[in-house]
C-alpha cells in the first residue's frame, strides 16, 4: 500500500496495529520481513507522501528532515554537509553506494540498532523526531527515542515523519566516527558522535557526545559533554571527556570485540571526534 | 506473508516501456529474472550486502533484492542488459573483457553497473574513490585489483571518446 497523507497511514496503523510496518528505502525492513525476524500482514510504503520524502533548512528553525529522505542527500548537498558534518559521515558509511541511494535516516533510527550510525551523529545535533498519531503531533528527543536494541518509543499507531535538527551557526562544527575492521559495509564495533559550539574567545560554549555500540541503546554522554563547556579545545581537554565517556559505556562482548577493547575506543574515538568538530568549527 | 493480488506495474527498462503482474512481496531481481527474463541481475546474497543485483534506479545504483517490484511504478530502470549500446560493448564492459577483470563471473553484472554508474557522475574517480563507490560490491574471488584497473582503464577510455 503506498497512502498519500500521513493521516491515511495513521489510518491503516490504527485497523492493524503491529501487523503493519513501514517502508522508506526497504533495506532493513524488507531484509528482516524476508527472513522472518519481523513480520507483517500489511507494509506501507510512505514514499508518496511529500512531507515525508522532502527536506529543507533555514536559519531559524534547522533542518527538517523527512523520514524517508534517503543518505546520499546528506552527504552530496554542498550546504548541509556542511552544516551537519557528523550527519554527512555517518551517511556516507551506511553501507555501500546502492544502500546509501536507497536507505532513509529515519529508517536507520527506527530501526533502533545500537551501532546505527547516524543515530549518534543525531544525538550530538541535538535533534528530535517528530511522529505522528491520531491524536495529532508530538516530539520526543532522539536521544530518547530509542528503548532496546530494535525497540522504539513508537506505538502501533504512530510513525516517524521527520526528524528535525537545530540551525547551526558558523562557530559550531561535528563529527562522526566508528571503528570498523574494514573501511566500508561492516557494522560499528564503537561509534562516536561529537558536536562543538565556539565561543568568540575560541573556547568550548557548547558540546554534545554521543556513543554509539556500547550499550543498548545509543547513549548521549552528557558529563563528558558538559566537562568541556569553557574549557580550550586541546587535545589534553578532549581526552579528558573521552575518559568521562568510557564511565557510561556497558558494552557487550562479541566476535567484533571485547567489552574492554571497546571501551577503550570510547576514548579514542570521543578524542578524534571532538578534534576533527572543533576544527570544522573553526573554519 | 501470504500470497495476496497481484499488482499491475508499468515502468521503464534500459529505455523501453515494460509492465508486468507481481506480488506485492516480490522484489525487483525477482521480477527482473523470474517475470521478464533478464537474468543478467544476479542473486548473491539477497540481504544487501553483495551488490551482485546492482540495477540502476532513477539514476542511483540500488541493490534490486531490496527493492519491491511494486515499487518501480514510474521508475526508470537500468539493468546491466542494457549497458551496452546496440551491438558496441560500453567502455566498461570492454575494459573488464580486456583486462581480464573476472574470475567466475557472478559479481560480474553488479560492478558492470556500479562502475557505469560510477563513471558517469565522474570518469576521473581516483582509485580511491572508485574502491569507495565499489564497496558494496562484493567478489568472492577476491580479484578486486584487476577490477579496480579495469574501471579506471574504462573512465580514460569514456574521456578519450567524449
Amino acid at each position: 500500500m503506498a497512502p498519500n497523507s500521513v493521516s491515511e497511514v495513521v489510518s491503516l496503523l490504527s485497523e492493524h496495529g503491529d501487523r503493519a510496518k513501514m517502508l522508506a528505502g526497504g533495506t532493513d525492513i524488507i531484509v528482516q520481513l524476508r527472513e522472518g525476524l519481523r513480520e507483517a500482514d500489511v507494509v506501507i510504503d510512505i514514499k508518496k507522501i511529500e512531507d515525508i520524502t522532502s527536506f529543507h533548512y533555514c536559519e531559524e528553525n534547522g533542518l527538517s528532515l523527512g523520514a524517508a529522505v534517503a543518505c546520499y542527500h546528506l552527504y552530496e548537498h554542498p550546504q548541509l554537509s556542511q552544516l551537519y558534518g557528523a550527519l554527512a559521515d555517518s551517511t556516507h558509511i551506511i553501507g555501500g553506494w546502492q544502500i546509501q541511494s536507497r536507505a532513509s535516516v529515519g529508517g536507520n533510527l527506527c530501526n533502533a540498532s545500537p551501532a546505527a550510525d547516524s543515530i549518534p551523529s543525531l544525538i550530538a545535533l541535538n535533534a528530535e523526531a517528530v511522529i505522528a498519531g491520531p491524536e495529532g503531533q508530538r516530539t520526543v528527543a532522539v536521544q530518547d527515542f530509542c528503548t532496546g536494541p530494535g525497540r522504539n518509543v513508537l506505538e502501533n499507531n504512530e510513525l516517524l515523519v521527520a526528524i528535525q535538527i537545530p540551525a547551526q551557526g558558523g562557530e559550531c562544527g561535528s563529527a562522526y566516527e566508528r571503528f570498523i575492521p574494514r573501511n566500508e559495509m561492516d557494522i560499528a564495533v564503537v561509534g562516536v558522535g561529537s558536536w562543538i559550539r565556539l565561543s568568540d574567545d575560541g573556547t568550548i560554549a557548547e558540546s554534545r557526545i554521543s556513543l554509539g555500540a556500547v550499550a543498548a541503546t545509543p547513549l548521549f554522554a552528557e558529563e563528558a559533554s558538559a566537562s568541556l563547556v569553557g574549557k580550550e579545545p586541546t587535545e589534553e581537554n578532549f581526552a579528558a571527556a573521552g575518559e568521562l565517556a568510557k564511565k557510561i559505556a556497558t558494552p557487550i562482548s562479541d566476535m567484533r570485540g571485547t567489552d574492554e577493547y571497546r571501551t577503550h575506543l570510547v576514548g579514542v574515538l570521543v578524542k578524534r571526534t571532538l578534534t576533527t568538530a572543533a576544527l570544522r568549527a573553526q573554519n | 506473508m501470504s500470497a495476496s493480488k497481484k499488482v499491475h506495474v508499468t515502468t521503464t527498462i534500459n529505455k523501453e516501456e515494460i509492465d508486468f503482474l507481481c506480488e506485492p512481496r516480490h522484489s525487483l531481481l525477482e521480477v527482473l529474472r523470474d517475470n521478464l527474463g533478464l537474468t543478467g541481475s544476479k542473486e548473491g546474497c539477497n540481504n544487501g550486502n553483495c551488490g551482485a543485483c546492482t540495477v540502476i534506479l532513477n539514476g542511483r545504483p540500488v541493490d534490486s533484492c531490496l527493492v519491491l517490484g511494486v515499487e518501480v511504478e514510474g521508475a526508470e530502470i537500468e539493468t546491466v542488459e542494457g549497458i551496452a549500446c546496440s551491438s558496441k560493448l560500453h567502455p566498461v564492459q570492454e575494459c573488464f573483457l580486456e583486462g581480464a577483470a573476472l574470475q567466475c563471473g557472478i559479481c560480474t553484472p553488479g560492478f558492470l553497473v556500479a562502475a557505469k554508474a560510477l563513471l558517469d557522475k565522474d570518469p576521473n574517480a581516483s582509485e580511491e574513490t572508485i574502491r569507495f563507490d565499489l564497496s558494496g560490491n562484493l567478489c568472492r574471488c577476491a580479484g578486486y585489483d584487476k577490477i579496480v584497473r579495469a574501471v579506471q582503464a574504462a573512465g580514460q577510455q569514456m574521456n578519450a571518446e567524449a
